[in-house]
């Protein structure tokens, strides 16, 4: 394969890295919490569309949207029974929690599906573009992608409830004497957070073979680009997925595979140290 | 420190409660015992190490195993390499580490809250990657030792008792050395760190070199133990070595007993690491440890944030003097 | 002259915060600082005591300067302060936190003499009887009793005093009065930004007026409360100007 292969290859895995990423910063904008769940919630989406494909013989597109909804309201859940009582702790409270759960999922999801791989049995041949070739999933993946930035853009700009989120991360306290119900803003928030993450583990799902413990290395990616996006800016987070991806697809072609997450997680670290509010802003 | 500091009861308490427990396995010369005596140990020496930075400073470390790790590799290299005794060799290994908290505090402790968190993360896996990498460590394979290396401290069996020995005594002076710290001036300039960081900076506590050696503090005797540890395991990889989960799991313990007292870490080394003997020999269990162990951690987050020991502590003011 | 502050301007983003304030200040003296909300106060504090670095000008205490310096730095060499909203450390004791100043202060004590400073200073402010208590449980104006306590403990030479009165009641403000006429006794100079007028009036022997960041009058309480300057800009201010000219007539 040549690099314009690669660069093509890793750009459109961007797109999705993007909207794993803006569930993270979704969630750390709005309320302060870093959802160390993330991970498990992706993988959760991988089986959501692996099911839904197997078990309801549904067409897998179809599954991401089924199984979207149920990430809203897994999410709503999960802020109701452990995130709503230490929302105003100090941060380690809600770091534990949330690995609480990350830990609750995994344990219940190894015992069901244990740690081998699945893979969704689907192609849509591939695209040829010039000298590029490359799977239709993830030119349709990268579209979705699109897709969903877009609607969460007009849901938080256009509609009234969207409105209250964004009132509710600037300033929660005025947000409530204003008779904002901020509780169910909050709930509702975490599950927009943990709906990206599951749409973005049914779209990786249509093109790679997953396991249980498969979220954890998108959930340290959606902690690269987050950061390098700015935490709570959208756009932000799928530009940061953009420019991973891209930097995933290159750096191959200049040294081995093995170095590229020693790279990644060096960029983290320093972006944090000189820019913690993200290279393109935060949006606060 | 002054020494009316060490006649307080909770930390002999501690000392003879943890002396006890680690000396049952050596009059019943008992291996399996042991085995599970000594990762109780270990746990208490990375947990009361971690809490220094944790419990007292207030910054959240999710990569206090790096260190652990780091100690481990390099003690292992500077054995199977160039011949090193063990004991030269832990010794190393805990200067490795003290050296690597410090170059990273100075860079890393000017992040606050979560961003803190995060960037150490970021370190154990970064750490990780590179270590797979990185050739003179045996890359993704890692260092493993000959057999041979076990004959000069009487072969394997005999081996696996020093080690036990030397665990023990340095779980006791981890405890020690953890109270010495917090009942010092400088752990109090770390206390005010954690309450309120500006507060104790105009206060006159030179915050950046305070944090830093707590962290070279937290960091110099998991890098002896990790030595001791992946000597006694034969080999070392990068995924074991940095296992972030590790990390979490010691911040679970924390928690459990009560961050910043003594005797909490100890507390809930023992107590994690029992419940989870327990969860793994139960045929009911078994699979779902994790889940329990999620559960269990979930309510101790939302109903008892203070942990065991800290509880006590708010519940009945009295015992603050006792429960240091 | 223990303090020389000259020329010294602060700005965040399009905010003029403080922009040419000058003044000198001799050893001994209580300076009052006053103004307006939002007139750069505490702003002033900030950059004199380091937590804020000035854009311009030089702040030189006892003769070095130590501009833009490191808070924990000022502090040692004898800069102390309070905070307009306290700032207990919560999760320790009264007599911990108080233990806290005195080791790292000016004179950096061991822990043993700083406890004995402690209980000294404790007593000083009243506060001794409640020693061992958590300094989370105190009401707000034992908490302001605390920082300045705190502060006190690092034996400073210069006390900065951010509204130690603001939120007590008639009779805690008398005995805070009392208070920090007792520490200029001890020889510590004192600047202190309040709002309630009689009180910074009657205790100070010169007051420095800011508005919108800029110094409008610097001189004795009867040369200031006479400026026309000082009245105009409290006119916005019908209350302040009222105890303004009150104090005028009774000078």
């Amino acid at each position: 394969m040549d690099i314009l292969t690669f660069l093509v290859d890793g750009l459109l895995i961007g797109f999705v890295y993007g909207i794993a990423a803006m569930g993270l910063t979704l969630i750390w904008g709005v309320m302060n919490v870093i959802n160390l769940s993330h991970g498990p919630i992706i993988a959760l989406g991988m089986f959501g569309i692996y099911f839904a494909a197997t078990s309801l013989g549904v067409n897998p597109y179809v599954g991401v949207i089924l199984v979207s909804f149920a990430g809203l309201l897994l999410g709503m859940l999960i802020y109701a029974i452990a995130i709503h009582r230490v929302i105003n702790a100090p941060h380690l409270s809600t770091l534990l929690a949330t690995f609480a759960v990350n830990m609750i999922i995994i344990g219940l999801g190894t015992t069901a599906f244990t740690t081998s791989a699945y893979n969704v049995d689907f192609s849509l041949g591939n695209i040829s573009v010039g000298p590029v070739n490359t799977p239709t999933t993830r030119v349709i993946a990268a579209l979705a992608s699109v897709l969903v930035t877009g609607a969460l853009y007009f849901f938080l700009y256009r509609t009234t409830l969207g409105k209250y989120v964004r009132a509710v991360t600037d300033n929660r306290a005025a947000a409530e004497l204003m008779g904002i119900p901020s509780a169910r803003i909050l709930a509702l928030s975490f599950g927009l957070g943990t709906m990206l993450a599951a749409i973005a583990g049914g779209l990786i799902a249509t093109f790679f073979p997953f396991t249980i413990l498969s979220g954890g290395a998108y959930e340290l990616k959606s902690f690269v680009v987050g950061v390098m996006g700015g935490v709570g800016n959208p756009l932000g987070a799928l530009i940061g997925g953009l420019i991973l991806g891209t930097f995933e697809g290159v750096i191959p072609a200049f040294m081995p595979t093995s170095w590229v997450p020693v790279l990644e997680f060096i960029l983290f670290v320093v972006i944090l140290l000189v820019r913690p509010t993200g290279l393109l802003g935060a949006k606060k | 420190m002054s020494l009316k500091n060490l006649k307080n009861p909770g930390l002999w308490l501690t000392l003879v409660v943890v002396f006890i427990l680690g000396v049952i396995p050596i009059i019943n010369n008992k291996a399996s015992a042991r085995e599970e005596t000594l990762t109780v140990l270990l746990s208490v020496i990375l947990v009361s190490s971690l809490n220094i930075l944790l419990g007292y400073t207030g910054y959240i470390s999710f990569g206090h195993i790096v260190f652990y790790g780091m100690g481990g590799y390099v003690g292992l290299f500077l054995i199977s390499v160039y011949g090193w005794s063990l004991w030269t060799a832990m010794a190393a290994g805990g200067l490795a580490s003290g050296l690597l908290a410090f170059l990273l505090g100075s860079a890393i402790l000017r992040l606050r809250g979560s961003y803190f968190a995060l960037a150490t993360i970021g370190i154990n896996e970064a750490m990780r990657a590179f270590i797979s990498n990185f050739e003179p460590f045996g890359g993704p394979t890692g260092i493993s030792l000959n057999f041979q290396v076990y004959n000069q401290y009487g072969g394997a069996a005999q081996a696996l008792w020093t080690i036990y020995y030397v665990v023990l005594a340095l779980a006791l002076g981890n405890i020690l050395l953890s109270y010495l710290v917090k009942t010092s001036k400088f752990g109090l300039g770390l206390q005010a760190i954690r309450e309120d960081e500006e507060a104790a900076e105009v206060m006159g506590v030179v915050t950046p070199s305070s944090k830093t050696w707590a962290y070279v503090l937290s960091a110099v005797l998991p890098g002896m133990v990790g030595v001791l540890f992946f000597f006694k395991n034969g080999n070392i990889e990068p995924g074991p070595a940095f296992r972030l989960h590790l990390s979490i799991e010691l911040l679970v313990m924390v928690m459990l007993g009560g961050y910043g007292t003594i005797a909490g870490p100890v507390l809930g080394a023992f107590g994690y690491q029992r419940l989870r003997g327990l969860l793994l020999t139960s045929d009911l269990f078994k699979n779902i440890q994790l889940t329990v162990a999620g559960v269990l951690l979930l309510v101790i987050i939302l109903f008892i944030p203070s942990g065991a020991v800290g509880w006590i502590r708010h519940r009945f003011p009295v015992t603050r003097r006792y429960l240091p | 002259m223990i303090l020389q502050v000259s020329g010294v301007s602060k700005r965040f983003g399009g905010l003029q915060a403080l922009s040419d304030v000058s003044f000198n200040l001799e050893e001994g003296r209580i300076m009052g600082l006053i103004g307006p909300n939002g007139a750069g106060k505490t702003t002033l504090f900030n950059c004199i005591n380091g937590v804020y670095r000035p854009e311009e000008g030089r702040v030189v205490f006892r003769g070095q300067n130590i501009t833009g310096n490191k808070t924990y730095h000022v502090a040692k060499m004898g800069l102390s302060r309070t905070h307009q909203i306290v700032r207990p450390l919560n999760d320790l004791t009264i007599r911990e936190n108080v233990i806290v100043g005195a080791c790292f202060g000016r004179e950096n004590h061991s822990l043993g003499s700083a406890e004995k400073i402690a209980d000294e200073v404790l007593e000083f402010v009243r506060l001794h009887e409640r020693a061992n208590q958590l300094a989370g449980s105190l009401n707000v104006g034992q908490k302001k009793r605390l920082e300045m306590a705190r502060a006190l403990a690092a034996r400073p030479y210069l006390l900065l005093l951010d509204e130690v009165l603001a939120g007590l009641n008639a009779s805690e403000i008398t005995q805070m009065i009392g208070i920090v006429r007792d520490i200029r006794e001890r020889g510590t100079t004192i600047i202190m930004i309040e709002h309630v007028m009689q009180a910074v009036m009657n205790v100070s022997d010169d007051i420095l007026v800011l508005d919108f960041g800029k110094q409008i009058a610097f001189g004795t309480p009867e040369q200031v409360a006479n400026d026309p300057k000082v009245i105009e800009a409290y006119l916005g201010d019908p209350t302040l100007a009222a105890e303004l000219s009150g104090k005028k007539s009774s000078a």
